[in-house]
């Protein structure tokens, strides 16, 4: 039994590694930095779910949907400044939880938690938590990409005005400052006042950062950001993602395993509602410890 | 080339799309058919008629405008042969014969002719008048005789006679209706006076000085006025028919006189336009069947404007509770199919509803609330403009909660969690992402209800809607705005002139007139909200609504 899951992975180790890196030529000849960093990150990942203080920690955690058990005793912490992405196929309740993480499923008629989920220590579900607080300090960025019908100036300001910011300088401060921390900045600063809606799949997609952004979040939600995005968009989020986990904490849920190993430091692998395995990044990858795992990152299912 | 067989055409499925085809084109072949027979009989109304003179074989002659040619039906009489023909003439010279219009049976006829110098007179009162002048006179001293010097001399004095006209409406209406309008409220101050117990002995004598002063002004203009209406009589104009019959009446009693047999077509054109402009402009006379039409469209544009600022909160409101708030269930599906049977409840049952609940519950209450002074007369405790368009508002709410709630569903998902997720409350969320981009579907709920309501007449008889309005919703009295009062409308206008009119016959082409321009009416509104809609959709381009 040992000899054959370990057989297999290192048989099929290679496999992501050679998809990896096919993927990744694409977005080098955008930007050259793109590998070096993430041959970088691979190897000065230190050991962050020894951490301490995470930021996030999901304690017992059970979700349904009606009668429906969507996620089963979970039990994860996610540390600040890292990027944790959840893995798995279809259905298996990573987006689920990454909704319960600034409580979106509350809009959900007839969803149920169980367990904790601590941010900083503080329960997120505890009766007395005001929600909107709790959705500025998480942020969060979909798989569909959601900019407002309203200019681009407009869909940045929009949570701060939410917050009474009304000094029309800070706002077009605060847009310019978000814009720049999404990468976005030097493509639309002429054009502001155009509508959102105008500009190309990938920029939305950077526009709905930087609106996250704008109103100051600790934590970054992502939930399948790149799905609808071709390759050079795709790798331009991911650059970003590299600068953004220097001020906040990223999870990301995604389908693309390559994303994954590409730019999160930790990686959870759900399968029917049950996190299977949660290590760092290059583990899951490399060295995997439950079967489920490697069947499923080397493609045997899923 | 192909043998067509009726199988292989049933089984290609094209009868189907020909049955499709075939409805639509049909639909639409009746709602043009209805358009262009309104057009024609609408448009032809303006457009200056020939005068056609016919001589009968027992030597009399007929004038008239052409009307109509038809079969006889039934000819009882063995001489005419069937299928025969019998002309009807509009022969006006309604005071001379009692009858404005006279069938002519096509086999009397000796004779047919356009006469170039016989007249038309357009008259203030009796309709129009087909002649010749004999004479016009001053007091007894004859200053022209014959049609050709009278026409000559004419002119000048119609000038002289519209202009005194003028003079009196301005009277009536502006200065003696201040006068009224302020003597009803040294009434009213005067009753509130005494209702307040008070003996308020200064103020009533203040009260009666501005009375008298108010009369002395009224004398004043009434000699004015009495003074111009002699004037209008000064000259006389005697005129015969193609019979020879005569008639004399004061010129000033002529609005317009013209040879329509010898005008050109650009002079024809431009009395088209003045005639279009006078019915789109002026007040109606004749019990409705001459004039204008004007105060029927304020009327009408005023009541949907009225229901329109009412309608759209109130459903909008109503949408955004059902929709978004309220938990779904049986209760909101009940609720919602209420809502839309609501749609399909008779309108008259509104004006009945209206009448019980706006007029006499709400305005009965505002009337002893507020205008105590004015009683027994009512104020707001009876129909007005106000009453029916919130009448017509509440019989429109349905449409546009469902069309609301249809524009809230096709919002995206995605922008409410995008909102909720920047920290937005749900109703921020709603104010200022979600309601904005159901907007369009808001509007084409306004849109279906201008349009149900601007056609609607019976429950404005209920509400409201006279047949003619002394006064304009909106005039220069303070409040301006005067949502009291009753009102003329298209819709009722073309019921009133068309099957209520004294003189059926002759108000036929005011009821084409009536109703091309209430199609226009609607037309317009709608195109104002699709303009809107429009740009609300340009605007949220990309966003699936």
């Amino acid at each position: 039994m040992q000899i054959t899951a370990n057989s297999a992975t290192s048989g099929t180790s290679a496999i992501p590694k050679e998809r990896m890196r096919r993927s990744m030529l694409v977005v080098e000849k955008m930007t050259n930095t793109s590998e070096r960093r993430n041959q970088e990150h691979m190897e000065s990942t230190s050991r962050p779910l020894a951490d301490a203080h995470p930021k996030i920690v999901i304690q017992d955690m059970n979700f349904f949907y009606g009668k429906v058990q969507a996620l089963t005793k979970v039990n994860m912490p996610i540390p600040a400044n890292q990027v944790t992405a959840f893995i798995g196929p279809s259905g298996c309740g990573k987006s689920t939880l990454l909704r319960c993480l600034n409580r979106l499923n509350d809009l959900v008629d007839g969803t149920r938690i169980e367990g904790k989920i601590l941010l900083e220590g503080n329960d997120i579900y505890d009766p007395g938590v005001d929600v909107t607080d709790l959705r500025t300090r998480v942020g969060m960025v979909f798989q569909k990409v959601n900019p407002f019908p309203k200019s681009i100036w407009q869909n940045v300001a929009y949570g701060p005005q939410l917050r009474n910011v009304k000094k029309r300088a800070t706002l077009d401060d605060l847009v310019e400052k978000s814009l720049q921390g999404a990468g976005l900045w030097e493509e639309v600063k002429d054009r502001l006042h155009g509508s959102a809606l105008g500009l190309s799949g990938g920029q939305q997609q950077r526009l709905c950062i930087a609106r996250a952004l704008a109103v100051n979040p600790d934590v970054l939600l992502m939930d399948e950001p790149c799905s609808a995005l071709d390759p050079i968009s795709t790798g331009r989020i991911e650059e970003l993602l590299y600068t953004l986990k220097e001020q906040l904490t990223v999870v990301i849920v995604t389908h693309n395993m390559q994303q994954a190993a590409r730019v999160s430091d930790l990686t959870g692998f759900f399968l029917l509602g049950e996190l299977i395995e949660y290590d760092d990044t290059k583990t899951i990858f490399t060295n995997p410890s439950d079967r489920r795992t490697e069947d499923y990152i080397t493609g045997r299912f899923g | 080339m192909e043998k067509f067989s009726i199988k292989k055409f049933l089984d290609s499925g094209s009868l189907f799309i020909w049955l499709c085809g075939g409805a639509l084109g049909l639909s639409l072949l009746m709602i043009g058919g209805l358009l262009v027979v309104i057009l024609i009989n609408g448009m032809g109304y303006f457009w200056p008629k020939d005068l056609l003179q016919l001589t009968l074989n027992d030597g009399s002659a007929v004038l008239g405008e052409w009307v109509a040619t038809e079969t006889i039906p039934n000819s009882e009489s063995s001489a005419k042969p069937k299928g025969h023909e019998r002309i009807q003439l509009k022969v006006g010279n309604r005071d001379l014969y009692g009858l404005d219009f006279r069938w002519v049976d096509r086999a009397d006829i000796v004779n047919e002719q356009y006469p170039s110098d016989v007249v038309v007179f357009e008259r203030r009162e009796w309709g129009k008048f087909f002649g010749r002048i004999k004479q016009i006179q001053e007091g007894e001293m004859s200053l022209a005789s014959g049609n050709e010097e009278g026409m000559s001399i004419l002119f000048p004095l119609l000038e002289q006679t519209n202009g005194i006209q003028e003079r009196i409406d301005a009277i009536e209406k502006e200065e003696i209706g201040e006068l009224n309008h302020r003597l009803e409220q040294t009434r009213l101050q005067r009753r509130s006076l005494e209702m307040s117990g008070q003996s308020g002995t200064g103020e009533r004598a203040a009260i009666e000085a501005q009375v008298q002063a108010l009369e002395a002004r009224y004398e004043v203009q009434n000699i004015a006025l009495i003074a111009l209406y002699d004037e209008l009589k000064r000259f006389r104009m005697t005129v015969v028919d193609v019979a020879g019959e005569a008639q004399t009446f004061p010129v000033g009693t002529l609005m317009n006189a013209w040879l329509p047999n010898s005008l050109g077509v650009g002079e024809k054109l431009l009395m088209y336009v003045q005639n279009f402009w006078e019915v789109l402009s002026e007040e109606p006379r004749e019990a409705n069947t001459e004039g204008g039409i004007f105060p029927a469209i304020f009327g009408t544009v005023m009541m949907v404007v009225i229901m329109s600022i009412a309608v759209v909160p109130f459903g909008v409101l109503a949408a955004l509770y059902l929709k978004e708030y309220a938990t779904q269930g049986v209760v909101t599906q009940m609720i919602r199919i209420a809502v839309n049977n609501l749609a399909g409840v008779p309108s008259i049952v509104f004006g009945v509803f209206g009448l019980g609940f706006f007029i006499y519950a709400v305005g009965g209450t505002l009337d002893q609330l507020f205008f105590a002074e004015a009683l027994p007369n009512p104020t707001f405790g009876t129909g007005g403009i106000l009453w029916a368009s919130l009448t017509l508002a509440l019989m429109t709410v349905p449409v546009v909660i469902v069309a609301t709630e249809e524009g809230l569903s096709a919002v995206p998902r995605e922008y409410r969690e995008g909102s909720l997720a920047l920290g937005a409350t749900k109703l921020e969320s709603l104010w200022r992402v979600v309601l904005p981009c159901a907007m369009p579907g808001i509007l084409t709920g306004l849109i279906l209800a201008v349009s149900r309501a601007t056609g609607e007449v019976a429950p404005l008889m209920l509400t409201g809607v006279v047949k003619l309005a002394p006064s304009l919703p909106v005039d220069g009295f303070f409040p301006f705005l005067h949502l009291d009062r009753k009102f003329m409308h298209l819709g009722f206008h073309i019921f009133d002139v068309g099957f209520q009119s004294p003189n059926v016959e002759a108000a036929k082409p005011m009821v084409y007139v009536t109703t091309f321009i209430l199609v226009l009416v609607v037309l317009m509104l709608n195109m104002a909200a699709i303009a809107l809609r429009t740009r609300m959709r340009k605007r949220y381009a990309g966003s699936s609504v």
